[in-house]
């Protein structure tokens, strides 16, 4: 597992380099610059920027005067928003956008697992049939669209909730929350499912009920820990998905996270911001998928990630 | 010979006439049987049609603002049966157009990365071995990637047209394709037929053109079911963002940005786009899980 964990980890530099590296050219051959205004600066001035910021030197030695900052952990200086660091304007916003994902990640296990698995022990009976239609309904509903239809009906019409803003409290987290969750919740109940009908039909199943095993233990012990397989390998999309849901929710409820960063920086040729950003991201996802693939093999000894070249 | 014999003969040879249950009618056959499935293809053929013709049978159109009604509701009296924007757009012509972009951005970007991903997957699963490794070793390296971010690079920087969505979307999507049609392949190559294509003489390009990628068929239109309603997703997306289909062209995602926008005034012009797209999303899903189910009965 250990010598896995390494080579994985080092597979992982090349992927990380080819994504700074695509990142890095892509928003510098954007027409249009960081300090580009309406009016039109003195010709001095605008030296002056390009020259504090590098903006002057040769896209090449600006490259690797960026992998050189970066390899130091250092993401250099906001163009946008002046005397803010990336790395400040990350440490402010990731712990929103963390808390937000992590919740909506949690709550999504926590209530689709239980669905799924129910659903499939009434497997083709009226319950079955109601919950997964539910749960295609909930697919088919972006978040985009479902975050104004809570907004209208919680906030507006009922006045429960606000319709916006972030603290780290209940009536402003729930919402944002909901509205990434619902989705995974959704997806997570019919993967649940779908294997654990598989695992119920398998033979070890039918041996432990043959032996007289009460239901219950049969389901916990036997049954639940296989199904949760494919779960655990949706995990590395899910967390994805959350990323890219939360440009979305964060926009609309107007949460001060990460990702609503993103697309303002991008507009704004914030250039140090977009690759901060995509940076952390791209990170967080191999990170992620990493952990998952641990899991993975935690919860099914057939596979020994060892014995197998990598 | 008697007649009796006669008859018995001529009708064992009937037999032989006796048309044969292709694969597909099979499915087919199960796939009506499904009602979720059934209901998402009547759904969908009605959006298909009321999208192609339905903004003709309006003498609204969808740039002309009525100058005497902003932000009304739907009603039959002033003959704007989904209400009007704040400019005063009718919505019913509006909803229509931008259906019919949502639907043709989903269809092109799917069959762009089912064009590229075919390709890709049968080349890598039908050679194998060090080429396979190489080509999908790429594949893992670029799913490691945040890709929503890269088209949301790509449209902030190179403009926001359509045919770039197509390609944007479809070039980011041929992933998933790649890696289902490089399984397919590698147990299909193993085949007899194979084997035999190849004792007659025929080339690799022909094997892989003639035997390996008609056999992927089931497995391609019930992943391109599963597909379009997910790009018709991220251009939504994308122009909920501000960053798709520009005006005084429209699609739903774009609709439900504005409609959200005057939520409190006007909550049709959200309702209504965002119940096409979600009624068009939901009839692909379900179609696309009965296609699976017909043509694999065994994941049943």
């Amino acid at each position: 597992m250990l010598t896995y964990s390494i080579k994985r980890l080092a597979s992982a530099i090349p992927t990380l380099f080819f994504l700074i590296t695509v990142a890095f050219f892509l928003i510098r051959i954007a027409p249009g610059g960081p300090f580009d205004t309406e009016r039109a600066l003195p010709a001095e001035i605008e030296a002056n920027l390009a020259a504090k910021y590098h903006l002057d030197e040769p896209l090449v030695f600006q490259y690797a005067r960026y992998l050189w900052q970066i390899a130091r952990f250092d993401f250099g200086p906001s163009f946008h928003y002046l005397d803010w660091s990336i790395n400040d304007l990350i440490a402010q916003g990731a712990p929103v956008s963390f808390t937000l994902g992590a919740m909506a990640l949690v709550i999504a296990l926590l209530v689709g697992v239980p669905i799924g698995a129910w659903a499939a022990l009434r497997q083709n009976r009226p319950t079955d049939y109601t919950v997964m239609s539910v749960a295609m309904v909930g697919i088919s509903i972006p978040n985009f669209v479902m975050a104004p239809l809570l907004i209208l009906l919680f906030a507006v019409t009922l006045g429960w909730l606000p319709a916006g803003g972030w603290a780290f409290e209940p009536s402003r987290m729930l919402l944002p929350v909901i509205t990434l969750a619902l989705p995974m919740i959704a997806y997570i109940a019919r993967i649940t499912r779908g294997s654990m009908i598989e695992v119920l039909h398998s033979s070890f199943i039918r041996t432990a009920r043959a032996k007289g095993m009460p239901e219950k233990e049969v389901l916990m012990n036997h049954a639940l820990r296989p199904a949760l397989l494919p779960v655990i390998s949706y995990l590395g999309p899910a967390a994805a998905g959350i990323l890219t849901g939360s440009v979305v929710v964060e926009r609309i409820f107007t949460i001060p996270g990460i990702g609503s960063y993103f697309v303002q920086g991008a507009l704004n040729r914030d250039y140090t911001l977009v690759m901060g950003v995509v940076i952390l991201y791209g990170v967080l996802i191999i990170a992620f998928n990493f952990l998952v693939d641990l899991l993975y093999a935690w919860l099914d000894p057939r596979i020994r990630y060892d014995e197998v070249d990598v | 010979m008697t007649n009796s014999n006669r008859d018995a003969f001529e009708q064992a040879l009937d037999f032989r006439v006796v048309q044969g249950r292709s694969l597909y009618l099979d499915a087919w056959h199960r796939l009506l049987k499904n009602k979720a499935a059934v209901t998402g293809l009547v759904l969908l053929v009605a959006m298909v049609l009321l999208v192609t013709i339905g903004p003709a049978l309006s003498h609204w159109d969808h740039e002309i603002p009525d100058w005497d009604n902003y932000s009304t509701p739907p009603s039959l009296e002033t003959g704007h049966l989904f209400g009007t924007d704040a400019l005063g757009r009718d919505l019913y012509v509006r909803t229509l157009i931008g259906g019919r972009i949502s639907l043709l951005v989903g269809i092109v970007s799917t069959l762009v990365s089912l064009l590229i991903g075919i390709t890709y997957g049968a080349i890598a699963g039908y050679f194998g071995g060090r080429t396979d490794n190489i080509m999908m070793r790429f594949v893992d390296g670029i799913y490691a990637m945040p890709f929503m971010f890269f088209v949301i690079l790509l449209m902030v920087i190179f403009g926001r047209n359509i045919f770039l969505i197509f390609v944007a979307i479809g070039a980011v999507n041929w992933l998933d394709m790649a890696r289902i049609v490089r399984g397919q392949t590698l147990s299909l190559k193993t085949k007899d037929f194979v084997e035999a294509a190849r004792a007659c003489g025929a080339t690799e390009w022909q094997i892989i053109r003639r035997h390996i990628v008609p056999n992927l068929l089931g497995v391609v239109v019930v992943y391109v079911t599963l597909t379009i309603p997910q790009v018709i997703l991220v251009e939504s997306f994308l122009s909920f963002l501000g960053l798709g289909v520009q005006e005084p062209l429209t699609s739903w995602g774009a609709l439900v940005n504005e409609g959200a926008q005057e939520l409190e005034t006007a909550p049709w012009s959200l309702l209504i786009p965002a119940s096409f797209l979600a009624v068009t999303l939901f009839a692909f899903n379900f179609l696309g899980d009965g296609l699976r189910d017909a043509l694999d009965p065994k994941d049943r």
